[in-house]
């Protein structure tokens, strides 16, 4: 199910290069698993913005949000205090997989953020995630604080060399062989080369330009080996083996 | 009390707020937000022949006040529509819908006619002569006079359910097309649809939706449908369903005085899931703050 309701800006402040954290306080009971989004109302914006889940608790959603476009600007200029309409529940989320003991978590860019609750919740569950985060530079990393905060094993890599080991996600993935499973969010090439680089089975985060978030208008259908499906409803987490790249 | 209700070709609805079809699937992501049963009606994802998967995303661009889509009739196709998706409908909507056929051919939308038209759950037959979104079909129709006549006629002939022909606003006179609907036997018209737009993306040069082309609907299309509208009323003695950019209990009654019998409310349910039950339960209170009555009063107003 779905809830629409309106949410109180408690925090907004710069992270990283271009990229923002906001609190947003307000009712989180529809959010039922990591890698769910939001879909915000922005004032003098048509369409509402989708935006990935970092993390969430009682009182609070907490989102890692990018500057891409006009929607995101604003957003990076909203005050503490102000209110914004959202709409929750989006999406189905992870699966977190009992048969899997040491999964790598694997983030890219602003798809670091669903990462964070589901590495949360399968510490939670006794599982031994390795988090892999990737960026373009320095100046774009975020999150490695938190992530090794939660006492997992955390690699950065920047395609630059600037910070952390230089290549990408898949350069870290080659050196490990003690994992049995995969989750991932970030830009679809990469999403691709994970899936290649490794024999496991995982879970992938797609994001589409959507229109409504909630499967009203099929404006972000994918085609996938198990059949139509759109990414805001039936996704936007895909099984690697239903994937059509 | 005021009276909302209203008459479709003898089908009475609660009220005329008709969430328009592409904009409400087959309702069930919608009743997971209300109770959709306070609609009037709803008209169902334009159904095909042969199931469609559509276009290549981006299929969704934005505009000041509107958006632009290029789903390209992604549906199940008819033979899934009747035998999984009605089905399933009567789980959480109890009341008439609209069916809305699309096709590529005269043969289709005969075949898909005929089919839905056996559907006790079908108040109303609305065949779509005008997707921007699809080549050699659906505009291709509703553009020209003759084939809006020709497809017209076709479906009258195997079908008993009232049929209302859905318009495309992207012609040079639209009122010579709703006067070839209604003499080749149309029991109403439903317009208007999308306007063919486009947007560009400033970083790359290149067109943001894949098909490069799209649907532009959304409150700023408002006032283009609803002078559609009031010419098409005038000079059509059929019901009008009047839609395109309407998202204001404000906007039904505009459309009302502008001639139409009943409102289809499209984009607005994308932007705002709640949009039609807001306008419906708005809509009281605007009628009386107008010293309106009876809806059955206002339509066509403006011009009588």
């Amino acid at each position: 199910m779905y809830k629409r309701d309106i949410y109180t800006i408690k925090e907004n402040k710069k992270i990283a290069k271009d990229v923002y954290y906001m609190i947003l306080e307000g009712d989180t009971s529809f959010i039922t698993a990591p890698g769910q989004f939001i879909n915000i109302q922005i004032d003098g914006l048509y369409l509402r913005r989708p935006i990935s889940i970092s993390d969430w608790d009682d009182k609070a959603i907490y989102i890692i949000y990018k500057v891409v476009g006009a929607g995101t600007e604003k957003m990076s200029e909203m005050k503490n205090g102000e209110k914004l309409d959202i709409l929750t529940g989006l999406g189905n989320g992870f699966t977190i997989m009992k048969e899997s003991d040491k999964p790598l978590v694997i983030g890219g860019g602003v798809g670091t953020p669903p990462m964070y609750n589901l590495t949360k919740q399968l510490i939670a569950q006794g599982k031994k995630p390795t988090v892999i985060l990737g960026f373009t530079s320095k100046e774009d990393v975020f999150g490695e604080e938190e992530f090794k905060a939660l006492g997992c094993p955390v690699y950065i890599t920047t395609n630059d060399g600037s910070y952390g080991t230089k290549g990408f996600v898949t350069d870290i993935i080659k050196t490990l062989s003690d994992y049995d499973y995969f989750y991932t969010c970030g830009p679809q090439p990469m999403l691709r080369a994970v899936a290649l680089s490794t024999e496991c089975s995982g879970q992938l985060s797609f994001e589409e330009r959507m229109g409504c978030g909630f499967g009203g208008c099929m404006g972000c259908s994918c085609e996938t080996l198990t059949g139509n499906k759109r990414i805001c409803k039936e996704g936007p987490i895909m099984f690697k083996e239903e994937i059509k790249w | 009390m005021v009276n909302t209700k209203v008459t479709l070709s003898s089908w009475q609805l609660d009220n005329p707020v008709i969430p328009a079809s592409g904009t409400f699937n087959f309702g069930k992501e919608f009743s997971e937000f209300y109770d959709i049963n306070i609609l009037g009606s709803f008209s169902f994802k334009g159904t095909t022949k042969e199931p469609r998967f559509g276009n290549p995303c981006p299929r969704i661009a934005e505009t000041p006040m509107g958006m632009i889509n290029s789903v390209g009739l992604q549906n199940p196709g008819i033979e899934a529509v009747i035998n999984h998706e009605l089905p399933e409908m009567k789980k959480y909507f109890n009341k008439k819908v609209i069916a809305n056929i699309s096709g590529f051919s005269i043969d289709e939308y005969v075949y898909c006619c005929e089919k839905i038209d056996k559907e006790e759950q079908v108040g109303l037959i609305e065949v779509n002569v005008s997707c921007p979104n699809v080549h050699n079909g659906g505009m291709a129709f509703g553009t020209d006079a003759n084939n809006v006549a020709a497809v017209t006629k076709a479906v009258k002939a195997v079908t008993t359910k009232p049929v209302y022909i859905k318009l495309s606003p992207n012609v040079t006179d639209i009122v010579s097309i709703a006067k070839a609907a209604e003499q080749a036997g149309a029991d109403g018209i439903s317009l208007i649809n999308t306007l063919l737009g486009m947007r560009i993306n400033l970083r790359t040069g290149k067109p943001i939706i894949a098909n490069k082309m799209g649907g532009f609907s959304g409150s700023a299309i408002f006032p283009v449908a609803l002078r559609m509208v009031y010419q098409v009323a005038q000079a059509v003695n059929i019901p009008v369903i009047g839609m395109g950019g309407v998202s204001s209990a404000e906007d039904v009654i505009e459309m009302m005085y502008a001639g139409a019998s009943a409102v289809q409310v499209g984009a607005a349910n994308l932007t705002n899931p709640y949009a039609c039950k807001e306008i419906i339960e708005n809509l009281p209170k605007v009628m009386e703050k107008y010293g309106i009555s009876d809806l059955n009063d206002i339509i066509g107003k403006s011009f009588k």
